[in-house]
């Protein structure tokens, strides 16, 4: 138990949290890294899974997607980018290997819960002679909207844990505290880091539970499921 | 003495000199890789099994069980490491013990999910044939749920794959090591090399469980046919 009190000491000490390498800056570097890949990946990933689910097509595609984005490890492509000329772009290839993480559960997620979406729900639709547009955007995509978020509840939580990884290839982020602390052999620093990023991690994932409680009945009825 | 014009001293990605010269480096990093992969997804299971089974039969053990295990998966991987560090020092044990503790999450999910998925008919049909609990566990719900857990075992089993590359921070990463001293060396033909290992484990192992899951329910098959 020592060695909680230690790293409880670090992380009471108050010059460890200002300065660059302080705790607040690598707190708003990880938090920045971390939005910064969400929103790229929705970008990629969401248009894409949803227009295949409202055509039906391309199922096989998005589950192998996420079957090889489990196989390939992180931190290696994070190194073999950073050894190719995108290495020389600053946060370029965490971002890009953080994409690539993040991109599968998404795509996956969205996918799933378009094909979900009560087919009859879909035909009623289109009798009442909304084109296709209106059908994914108007129909498909509210009914589907719990499992999306889901899948973007998913990535973020991922996200936020997979960025630290960056901080092995001397990116920025919480991940620093801890390698800092491997290379100072400071079992407390290096406590104390794992600790603030768990908890970061939990947070976001208690704001994704909340955004689930606030959304509207619709949109959780789906979640019995 | 000129430098030999070979592609490691260009310090090209794709190199056969490198194989053949540092073959044995490759072998010790993959065996370590797989060794530390197989035995951390092994105790998961011989945990993880009893776990469902009592989340199965005591309604109240699910709701602790779940909630736990899905906390654990959210401490991101370096984090989780370094959390374990006083318990375990620098030692081949910290990586099993984090690596166990990530695929915990996903075998009791999976498994619990094929337990419920056993239907109540099928349970009653064999206490009428006079099975006993144990029996009834061991004879028929555990293979009626071998499907789901399998599934749940080949997640786990690819994701500790690439999650011991991880394991480089404390020198216990098998192919990590040679990712992460690639990386600091800039030497671009192991770090691919080593990159490309590790997906070719994940994908063999995938395909090996795949095959011992045909091999072990076959009536699953038949039913199909």
């Amino acid at each position: 138990m020592t060695t909680l009190t230690d790293a409880w000491q670090w992380l009471a000490d108050p010059a460890h949290w200002s300065g660059d390498d302080g705790v607040w800056h690598r707190l708003l570097q990880h938090f920045l890294l971390t939005v910064v890949c969400l929103v790229i990946s929705c970008l990629i990933a969401l248009p894409v899974a949803l227009v295949l689910g409202h055509l039906g097509k391309g199922g096989a595609l998005a589950v192998n997607i996420s079957n090889v984005g489990r196989a390939v490890p992180t931190f290696a492509v994070l190194v073999l980018l950073l050894l190719t000329p995108v290495g020389e772009y600053g946060e370029g290839p965490t971002v890009i290997a953080l994409v690539l993480f993040a991109v599968p559960p998404l795509l996956t997620n969205a996918y799933v819960g378009m094909r979900g979406v009560d087919q009859d729900v879909v035909r009623a639709a289109r009798g009442m002679g909304m084109t296709g547009r209106q059908v994914l955007l108007r129909v498909e995509l509210p009914l589907a909207s719990p499992m999306v978020l889901s899948g973007v509840r998913i990535a973020a939580v991922q996200l936020v844990a997979t960025a630290t990884i960056a901080a092995l290839a001397g990116g920025g982020g919480l991940g620093r505290i801890i390698t800092a602390g491997f290379n100072l052999a400071s079992t407390p620093q290096v406590v104390a880091g794992a600790v603030l990023v768990a908890v970061f991690a939990l947070l976001v994932e208690g704001v994704f539970e909340a955004v689930e409680r606030l959304a509207p009945n619709r949109a959780r009825a789906g979640r019995g499921g | 003495m000129t430098p030999p014009d070979d592609c490691l001293a260009r310090n090209d990605w794709i190199c056969g000199e490198y194989l053949t010269t540092r073959s044995h480096i490759l072998t010790d990093a993959t065996v370590q890789h797989l060794q530390l992969t197989f035995l951390a997804v092994l105790i998961a299971l011989v945990v993880a099994v009893p776990l469902a089974v009592a989340a199965r039969r005591w309604r109240w053990a699910s709701g602790p069980v779940l909630a736990v295990t899905t906390v654990l998966y959210t401490i991101p991987s370096l984090a989780m490491f370094s959390l374990l560090l006083p318990a375990y020092g620098l030692s081949a044990s910290l990586v099993v013990a984090g690596l166990v503790l990530y695929s915990l999450t996903l075998l009791v999910r999976n498994i619990l999910v094929g337990l419920r998925g056993v239907p109540e008919e099928t349970r009653q049909a064999a206490r009428g044939l006079g099975y006993g609990p144990v029996r009834l566990l061991l004879t028929v719900e555990l293979p009626l749920a071998l499907p789901a857990s399998m599934a749940g075992l080949r997640i786990a089993t690819v994701s500790a794959v690439s999650l011991v590359t991880v394991g480089a921070i404390v020198g216990f990463g098998g192919l990590g090591n040679l990712i992460y001293a690639g990386m600091n060396t800039y030497f671009k033909a192991q770090v691919l090399t080593a990159s490309v290992l590790c997906v070719v484990i994940a994908v063999a192992a995938d395909l090996l469980l795949l095959g011992v899951q045909r091999l072990l329910t076959p009536w699953t098959r038949a039913a199909r046919a």
